[in-house]
């Protein structure tokens, strides 16, 4: 298969309040992708939105940002989920053999909406709905089972806060840089047992954007290529009920289809780096162990040794993650952003020495339904 | 390059104003099961779904992860796409591109909807920006009133042109069994009976200047599915696949200013383009039937011009000498279109999958009576948004 790369990158700040419509979010985005590549939105030849209507409160949410997104008089289509599922959309458009070049965007805001209600709304209306389940609650189930199955303890889950809040300190980007203790996570008020308040992602504002292009299409752009050298997605059952919450399969099958693609045989020792979706704190070492970092039950391991803190074996969410800024749909496409900042050596303060490989981790649905891999290198 | 890609199978559920035998979940299994018993396929060769819908109306968030058990993607890559009125046609090219990407070879995509479990106009507005046009901006029939009235103040086009439309659409109705709107009582009448009927009768009620209750699509429960597949496995599964020849969009429209009502450009820059691709320069005599999102009459005149079916101002002529019936030098919507059944998110899916029966020649009472080198189908949403699809018989060079 013919490689795609990743050329451009752009995101806002991300803050809990910004008082930018989904418009200009979208410009600026766009603006410092295309600038980043060296390119013009002449230099493109289609666009991919990402965009949730129930998150806009506005039915068709991406009309209100064709015109940011540069769509006028191009072919562009709208990808309703995590970020890195509108990446993969512009990858396959390009691999089509109908575009050399295709710019994604994606929006949202946080503080627009009822983060309860409309993760409420992802549950059965008749059954489930009436009992007020939400992200939060439904991520507390699955935080449970894991400990269950694990023998996990809610310290060893402050180590993912700690560690990623204070990995925030040196990202400009970011909104919660903290430096924490184990004392001040376990302190915080409680949310939903097991989590607690540190434990939780933050609602955030925010947008981002990247360009891809295909060989042909990189002699427009002055920047150098980081290739998608693999990529997998897959869904598990819906029904909370219908799967194990602490064992994430389709995890495990998109990053082996990822890792096969990209012929990646020991991910621990081949990936240098790892930008993975820590909503919830327990949620890093469980993906720890969908993409194949540690044996089952044993993601929490890698923290306490240490060996996905910076300095570490595998460092995870050098940027601070998704625990760090939650500009939900944005945060999965950040992943890919920070991954490719990382393989150009470009991360700031927050580099990992030496990157080549890094991959990135997009979910979408309740407790990580569906999950979308990449890996990226030189 | 990637892989040339055909439709080799298509299913759709029987289309109502409310299925209430099924929940949606359901609905998109029937669909799903038809388009797989059309293929001969199982679940199991199914390499990657597609499926979309408008969220508002059925008020579910996530629908992509919600019906996995409905649509089959359970352990396989599942993905959403929306665009509002364009979603069918929409999940129809993000289905298009996964197979032509060279990642997937069977590729199923789902479009669906169930009005009768929403407030479609409340939904509708809401498509609007909230401070500008929500205050002054109905739902979808106001803005369609204003367009075909600026046409029909631009040519002369009268109330009866646009009932000639809905009166061919409703015809060709009668031979679709799996669409909404049977109008049974049509059978055997005349075109210029009808029309002079819906013209006048009092129980036609206006609903916006000049929109008549017939002028209009209904709202409709159903589902539909398309199977794509690669050049590596197509005509092992189908017989006489319907390929892709090109497919394009537009989707220009932001706010209500922007656009140009009096033509729709997205549909003529997009119509172009595929036939562009296609090599079709003379579009009225080298495609041979059309399945056209129309969601109201007169678009059945105005569009036909913008897609350059004929010149502007022509389209009433090219309806009245009966080009566009079952007989004519180009039918359009066989199955009775949008017209007789508009589940929105499925509507431009089923437009896609008529268009490849018509090529696979399985389209039963409603196959047109000749050979079908090329099929065209379109997909409206947004405000004045388009996407094209061009399906021809022959594997593109």
């Amino acid at each position: 298969m013919e490689r795609i790369a990743l050329v451009g990158v752009g995101q806002t700040g991300f803050e809990r309040r910004k008082t930018d419509t989904y418009e200009e979010l979208v410009f600026e985005a766009a603006g410092k992708a295309l600038s980043d590549a060296g390119a013009r939105i002449g230099d493109i030849e289609n666009i991919i939105t990402v965009s949730n209507d129930f998150w806009d409160g506005r039915t068709i949410s991406s009309m209100a940002i064709q015109d940011a997104a540069g769509s006028w008089g191009r072919d562009i289509s709208t990808v309703e989920g995590d970020g890195t599922f509108g990446i993969l959309y512009g990858m396959m458009r390009i691999l089509s053999g109908s575009f050399n070049t295709t710019l994604v965007v994606c929006h949202s805001k946080g503080s627009e909406g009822e983060m309860n209600l409309i993760t409420n709304a992802m549950f059965d209306p008749l059954f489930q709905r009436s009992l007020g389940i939400d992200a939060v609650s439904s991520a507390a189930l699955q935080a449970r089972a894991y400990m269950d199955l694990s023998g996990a303890r809610e310290e060893d889950f402050a180590l993912v806060s700690v560690k990623n809040h204070g990995n925030a300190l040196n990202n400009p980007m970011s909104q919660l840089a903290m430096e924490l203790t184990v004392e001040n996570v376990m302190a915080s008020r409680k949310v939903a047992d097991p989590l607690k308040l540190l434990d939780c992602s933050p609602i955030s504002d925010g947008a981002a954007a990247v360009v891809l292009a295909n060989r042909k299409g990189l002699s427009r752009f002055k920047k150098d290529p980081v290739w998608i050298k693999g990529v997998g997605h897959c869904a598990d059952s819906y029904s909370l009920g219908y799967r194990d919450l602490a064992r994430p399969r389709a995890l495990n099958n998109a990053a082996e289809k990822a890792y096969a693609m990209a012929g990646i045989k020991k991910p621990l020792k081949e990936i240098d780096a790892a930008e993975i979706y820590d909503a919830f704190s327990y949620m890093e070492p469980l993906w720890y162990e969908g993409l194949g970092f540690s044996a089952e039950g044993k993601g929490v391991e890698l923290l306490r040794d240490g060996a996905t803190s910076m300095g570490g074996a595998i460092p995870v969410n050098p940027s601070g993650g998704v625990i760090s800024a939650h500009a939900v749909l944005v945060a999965g496409m950040v992943r890919v952003i920070e991954a490719v900042l990382q393989v150009r050596g470009e991360a700031g303060k927050r580099q990992v020495k030496g990157a080549k490989t890094a991959l990135a981790h997009g979910i979408n649905g309740p407790c990580g339904q569906a999950h979308c891999v990449y890996v990226v290198g030189s | 390059m990637g892989k040339k890609t055909a439709i080799v199978g298509f299913g759709q559920t029987y289309q109502r104003s409310s299925r209430k035998d099924v929940n949606g979940v359901e609905l998109i299994n029937e669909a799903v099961r038809a388009a797989l018993d059309d293929a001969q396929l199982s679940i199991k060769d199914i390499d990657a779904v597609v499926i979309g819908n408008m969220d508002h109306f059925e008020g579910i968030n996530y629908v992509d992860m919600w019906s996995v058990e409905g649509s089959g993607g359970v352990m396989k890559p599942v993905f959403k796409v929306t665009t509002g009125g364009t979603t069918g046609t929409t999940v129809a090219m993000c289905g298009y591109y996964h197979v032509a990407s060279g990642m997937f070879d069977r590729v199923l995509a789902i479009g669906w909807e169930k009005n009768s479990e929403s407030d479609t106009t409340g939904a509708i507005i809401t498509a609007f920006h909230p401070v500008w046009e929500r205050p002054n901006i109905g739902g979808a029939i106001a803005g369609l009133a204003v367009e075909a009235s600026l046409y029909m103040n631009k040519y002369g086009v009268t109330e009866r042109d646009g009932a000639r439309v809905a009166v061919r659409e409703r015809l060709h109705g009668l031979n679709n069994p799996y669409t909404h709107l049977h109008q049974d009582w049509m059978k055997g009448m005349e075109s210029e009976q009808l029309v002079n009927l819906l013209v006048s009768s009092e129980q036609n009620k206006v609903l916006a200047w000049p929109l008549r209750m017939s002028d209009m699509c209904p709202r409709t429960d159903g589902a539909a599915a398309v199977i794509f597949a690669s050049e590596d496995v197509a005509e092992k599964i189908s017989p006489r696949p319907a390929w892709v020849a090109s497919t394009h969009n537009r989707h220009n429209y932001v706010y209500l200013g922007d656009i140009d009502w009096a033509d729709n450009d997205t549909l003529a820059a997009a119509s172009s383009a595929v036939f562009r691709d296609a090599g079709i320069k003379e579009p009225l005599k080298e495609v041979d039937v059309c399945e056209l999102y129309l969601p109201y009459s007169y678009a059945g005149l105005k569009w036909m011009e913008s897609m350059g079916f004929c010149g502007p101002g022509e389209g009433p002529k090219l309806v009245w000498d009966g080009v566009t019936d079952m007989d004519g030098e180009l039918p359009v919507n066989p199955s009775g279109g949008v017209m007789c059944s508009n589940p929105i998110g499925a509507t431009g899916l089923i437009r896609v999958g008529e268009a490849a029966l018509q090529i696979m020649g399985r389209a039963g009472d409603r196959q047109v009576k000749r050979n079908v080198n090329f099929a065209m189908a379109t997909g409206f949403g947004g405000c004045n948004w388009s996407d094209v699809m061009l399906l021809g018989g022959k594997k593109p060079s």
